[in-house]
């Protein structure tokens, strides 16, 4: 595998960097992205070869920035891809997939793609404690794969967030730090930690690394649809690093011929309450607004300086798709229309994803006659508090059979 | 310790601390943004061009906070400076 994986070059100016613990270019501060020998991979893969590979996302291996074989996440990755036909109904779609990372392992979201690649990395550098600034899902990944791997690790993390997610963190023994203030705060902190400490700051100083797992959610949905591109993508955003991963994914494939070049639009979803993207993409400039005091029900998008915002919008326009965003109440309904027709609980960030979809529907941005994706990227479980005065309440009885009769008796 | 030098407290990230003889922290004055960074330039020569672009703006990739607050929420590179303020230039990508 090692021979794949090429070296950190600045995606600003170009420059070079050695395959360390760096994220940012030091002359014009622009993000460091893994590069590789692309000509290798194209004679090393197939779709044969990658269908007979392993059943998590190692399978993509080759498409990874790792010098070993990979050793922390190894149950990671594909994730189901539901033909949504009840959803599509109702949104007026003709051909609706959900990719499905609220039953990712082991942590219930996407975010443990990038920390198994970003832990498998500090292994290769002999890093012994790693850390994050996160929303809540990162903490909880980072966190379950550090206890699983030997790692000593601390989690920041704001400290209002919510509970499942404080707790699905603390019940593998990370030591949580909750920052006063938004996540934009946190993470000033950890650019200041990082440059400090020698920890593995995954979405820090392994920010090259950890970032590029998102692909695999990319790869995944083209050997899913059979390899194929979908004609329209849609995914939601914090900082835009997966929305551009995703992008990636598809022209890797490309340019390594598992599938064929076509058109194809990814479109972009953020809150209401947190939108320096979609805000900047609508007024046509690509200058990011940050978002002071994000004030929206979906914490985990809740990113009011987002890093990647700027390439997200280049990729967005580039493809032609588009930037969308929803209040909460449309969220709760986003949530609450995946559950109902197609059996998925989502968190506050797939409403996003479905509300924002269905405007870009009505608004025709999604011809009714394509093909779409939704990237569906957390458990719902873990936001549960959110739904508390918006389903219908339970019916508390006897435990007589009258008693029951009399509940259903009307609907019948 | 002459109080009218000004003096703010300037955080220098990992990138920068080669033209600041790898001090994390150095002191400048200056009565705005703006003015921190030209004499903090003269401390550090080459450091100006690294935190702003030809047109003497801040580069799209570094974040510049007065006290903790983002300067774009301030007044920009006009952003006015007092005495035992602190000054972080951070590089913006991280996090997400």
């Amino acid at each position: 595998m090692k021979e794949f994986f090429d070296r950190l070059k600045c995606k600003e100016c170009g420059r070079s960097y050695p395959k360390e613990a760096v994220h940012v270019c030091e002359f014009d501060f622009g993000p460091l992205e893994a590069t590789y020998h692309y000509h290798k991979i194209k004679k090393y893969v197939s779709r044969q070869m990658i269908e007979s590979g392993p059943d998590s996302m190692w399978r993509y291996e080759p498409f990874l920035p790792l010098e070993e074989e990979p050793t922390v996440g190894l149950h990671t990755g594909m994730t189901p891809l539901l033909a949504a036909k009840r959803l599509a109904k109702i949104l007026g779609i003709k051909e609706l997939y959900i990719k499905n990372d609220t039953v990712n392992f082991p942590t219930l979201s996407f975010k443990d793609r990038v920390v198994s690649v970003a832990l498998s990395r500090a292994k290769e550098l002999h890093y012994e404690v790693v850390s994050c600034a996160s929303t809540g899902n990162l903490a909880n990944s980072l966190a379950a794969h550090a206890a699983a791997n030997g790692f000593k690790s601390y989690v920041l993390i704001p400290a209002d967030l919510e509970p499942a997610k404080v707790i699905g963190s603390l019940v593998y023994n990370t030591r949580v730090i909750g920052i006063k203030g938004s996540y934009d705060k946190v993470n000033r902190l950890c650019s200041e930690i990082a440059g400090k400490y020698r920890w593995a700051f995954v979405n820090v100083n392994f920010r090259p690394y950890y970032a590029e797992g998102s692909k695999t959610m990319g790869f995944e949905i083209l050997e899913q649809m059979g390899w194929k591109i979908p004609d329209h993508t849609v995914i939601c955003m914090a900082s835009g690093s997966l929305l551009t991963k995703i992008d990636k994914a598809y022209q890797e494939a490309i340019l390594c011929g598992l599938v064929e070049e076509k058109p194809y639009a990814i479109h972009g979803a953020q809150a209401s309450g947190c939108n320096p993207i979609t805000a900047a993409f609508k007024k046509g400039t690509d200058l990011i607004r940050p978002i002071a005091n994000p004030n929206t029900i979906a914490k985990s998008l809740a990113i009011g300086t987002p890093a990647d915002g700027y390439y997200a919008i280049q990729t967005i326009r580039r493809t032609g798709g588009y930037a969308e965003d929803v209040t909460d109440q449309e969220i709760i309904e986003g949530i609450k229309i995946l559950a109902e027709t197609e059996g998925v609980f989502a968190e506050t960030a797939g409403g996003v994803t479905v509300g924002c979809a269905k405007k870009l529907i009505q608004k025709g941005y999604i011809p009714q006659e394509s093909q779409v994706v939704l990237c569906i990227t957390g458990n719902g479980l873990k936001t549960a508090e959110v739904l508390k005065d918006h389903l219908n309440p339970i019916d508390v009885i006897e435990p007589h059979i009258q008693d029951f009769d009399k509940i259903v008796d009307f609907e019948k | 310790m002459n109080t009218m030098l000004n003096e703010i407290t300037v955080r220098i990230p990992t990138p920068l601390r080669g033209l600041t003889q790898n001090k994390e922290v150095v002191y400048v004055s200056g009565k705005t943004i703006k003015e921190l960074l030209l004499n903090l330039e003269s401390q550090c020569p080459g450091i100006l061009n690294r935190i702003c672009n030809e047109k003497g703006e801040i580069r799209r990739f570094v974040n510049v906070y007065l006290n903790g607050e983002d300067i774009r929420f301030l007044n920009g590179l006009d952003t006015p400076l007092q005495q035992r303020d602190e000054v972080s230039i951070v590089p913006a990508i991280a996090g997400g």
